[in-house]
């Protein structure tokens, strides 16, 4: 055992003003354990009075060393961990790192798997913008926002559970296609879904919209213009909340998201407001693109048929002796991708996910790099929160949908 | 390909020293580790690039000498194009230009390169760890290849 080295105020000396140091401002440690920060988020506050002069977030608290553990798994092994980053996000997680191996390795994804992981990753986003819009109106005082969104946001996991067996962790998309088919039930469950959402929408609006210590507390704080957004890099409902109809799902669109119509919600005025109006408008942009991926669902495989790559159905391996010897193969060595590199990004529900990925030929990865939204857009939080209250600093971490899983990796 | 995205090469291959590789319908430009600054900032002024998503690095140790590349993966919101900027650098006292003026999402990533690579990003202000605990002991940068 070492000594924990105590850190001292010289080392953060540079961050802080000299008016921290003659004491005529305060410095304030908020977190890791504080329930706003939605996590552990450390949040050094230098104070004049109640108004916020400087934030410096520290992250790492949930490091896990993901991009080092995936370099001595192979393929299908680093998947799994890419369900734990942004643990609110597993499917959209399961789709980047998918991508990015079928990128690689020049798979063809069949056209039923395309649609359904469409679905998947749209029912995802609409769990995903639940919770932060429950949490981040309970930050807020809004109280009830909370249960409601947390019992709309049962419906999505009872689906994951019922296609996956697993309520979060799914690893269900894989390289190539997807775990299994959908069961049987799976249109009905999600129809009904489809009709219950639009009416529980409307009724957060209601809660929300006309709830004027909501409205005093979201609009006109942490604004954030075009070109903050640029320099800082961010992106997904962030860059949206200032103006900028930038969505990946239509700029560069994956898994067949072309085929769908649906509208990228924009508003300029790039306040926390904003960021939450687009969330809201996204859930409905989503259920549009379900919609349209259940009306035209294909039949036909869920798996590609390149056996070096895809491990083959189960019914086949008791009958067919190249199946077998494929399998074994598979899930003892794992597959070798050819020597190269690939940058894939999806749209997450926080923003641009990236994953960076090279191989040397062999059969596990030599470098795994995920983009993660949240890090990208933390880092913007001092910009937001400068000249605002304490008290505002809470909705404003809020508004940028944080999931500390994601930051730190 | 896209236009622009020939245009920028053509015209950064006819000003400066660059190798230029592809694969996957991906662009990759290798770059001196000297001109790292001047060249993002022609990148960003004259071609349009004015997002840097990512920053990160690839240690190459002991099949490849130098050691070291650091990618770059830039963004046109405009034209909607990517393009990734390396550079290698030598694994003995790593060190390399920051470009956090230029771009400033560089400044967190520049801090993670260095702590899980130990880059050293000359100029950088705030140069600290970024996901690893402050009083860490044992392998000083995590990511490193041994």
């Amino acid at each position: 055992m070492t000594d924990i080295r105590e850190v001292s105020v010289d080392e953060l000396r540079h961050l802080v003003s000299d008016r921290a140091m003659s004491g005529e401002t305060m410095l304030l440690n908020m977190g890791p354990q504080h329930p706003s920060t939605h996590g552990v988020l450390r949040l050094l506050l230098e104070l004049d009075g109640e108004v916020v002069v400087n934030v410096i977030p520290d992250i790492g608290f949930l490091h896990t060393g993901v991009e080092k553990t995936a370099e001595s798994k192979n393929y299908q092994q680093a998947e799994v961990m890419t369900d734990r980053l942004d643990y609110l996000n597993p499917m959209g997680n399961n789709l980047t790192y998918c991508l990015a191996v079928e990128k690689l390795t020049e798979l063809d994804v069949p056209p039923r798997a395309q649609a359904i992981r469409v679905i998947l990753a749209e029912l995802q986003r609409i769990s995903s913008h639940l919770l932060w819009l429950g949490t981040s109106a309970l930050d807020l005082g809004a109280m009830s926002m909370f249960l409601y969104c947390f019992r709309e946001r049962e419906l999505v996991l009872n689906i994951f559970e019922l296609v996956s067996g697993q309520r979060m962790m799914t690893t269900f998309i894989r390289p190539g296609g997807l775990w299994r088919d959908v069961p049987v039930e799976f249109e009905a469950t999600v129809r009904d879904f489809l009709k219950a959402m639009p009416r529980r929408i409307k009724e957060y609006d209601d809660l929300l919209e006309k709830n004027e210590i909501f409205l005093d507390r979201t609009k006109g704080i942490g604004i954030l213009t075009k070109e903050d957004c640029f320099q800082y890099g961010l992106s997904g409902p962030v860059i949206r909340g200032s103006g900028v109809a930038h969505d990946l799902r239509k700029k560069q669109p994956y898994s067949g998201y072309d085929l769908y119509d649906f509208d990228i919600p924009t508003h300029p005025e790039g306040d926390v407001y904003a960021r939450y109006r687009v969330r809201v408008e996204e859930m409905t942009q989503s259920l549009r693109i379900i919609e349209q991926a259940l009306n035209k669902l294909p039949y036909g495989p869920v798996r590609s048929n390149n056996r070096k790559y895809v491990p083959p159905p189960r019914s086949e391996i008791g009958v067919s002796m190249e199946a077998l010897i494929h399998h074994f193969k598979l899930w003892t060595e794992g597959f070798t991708p050819p020597a190269g590199h690939v940058y894939v990004a999806t749209e997450s529900p926080r923003g641009e996910l990236g994953v960076y990925m090279e191989s040397d030929g062999t059969a596990r990865p030599y470098r795994v790099h995920l983009v993660t939204p949240t890090f990208v857009n933390l880092q913007a939080v001092p910009v937001m929160s400068r000249k605002h209250y304490i008290a505002d600093l809470i909705g404003i971490v809020g508004s940028i949908d944080i999931v500390l899983g994601d930051a730190d990796r | 390909m896209s236009e622009h995205l020939q245009n920028t090469i053509t015209r950064i291959q006819a000003r400066n020293h660059v190798e230029v590789e592809e694969f996957r319908g991906e662009y990759t430009v290798f770059v001196d580790p000297e001109k790292i600054q001047t060249f993002m900032l022609e990148l960003r002024d004259q071609h349009d690039f004015n997002i840097c998503m990512d920053v990160t690095a690839v240690d190459y140790y002991p099949q490849e000498t130098p050691r070291f590349h650091v990618i770059y993966q830039l963004y046109s919101m405009q034209h909607n194009v990517r393009l990734q900027v390396r550079t290698r650098i030598d694994g003995n006292h790593p060190k390399l230009d920051t470009v956090q003026g230029i771009y400033a999402s560089a400044n967190w990533k520049e801090r993670e390169v260095y702590d899980l690579f130990g880059i050293h990003f000359t100029g950088h202000p705030d140069l600290r760890r970024m996901v690893m605990p402050e009083d860490w002991v044992g392998q000083a940068s995590i990511l490193m290849k041994s």
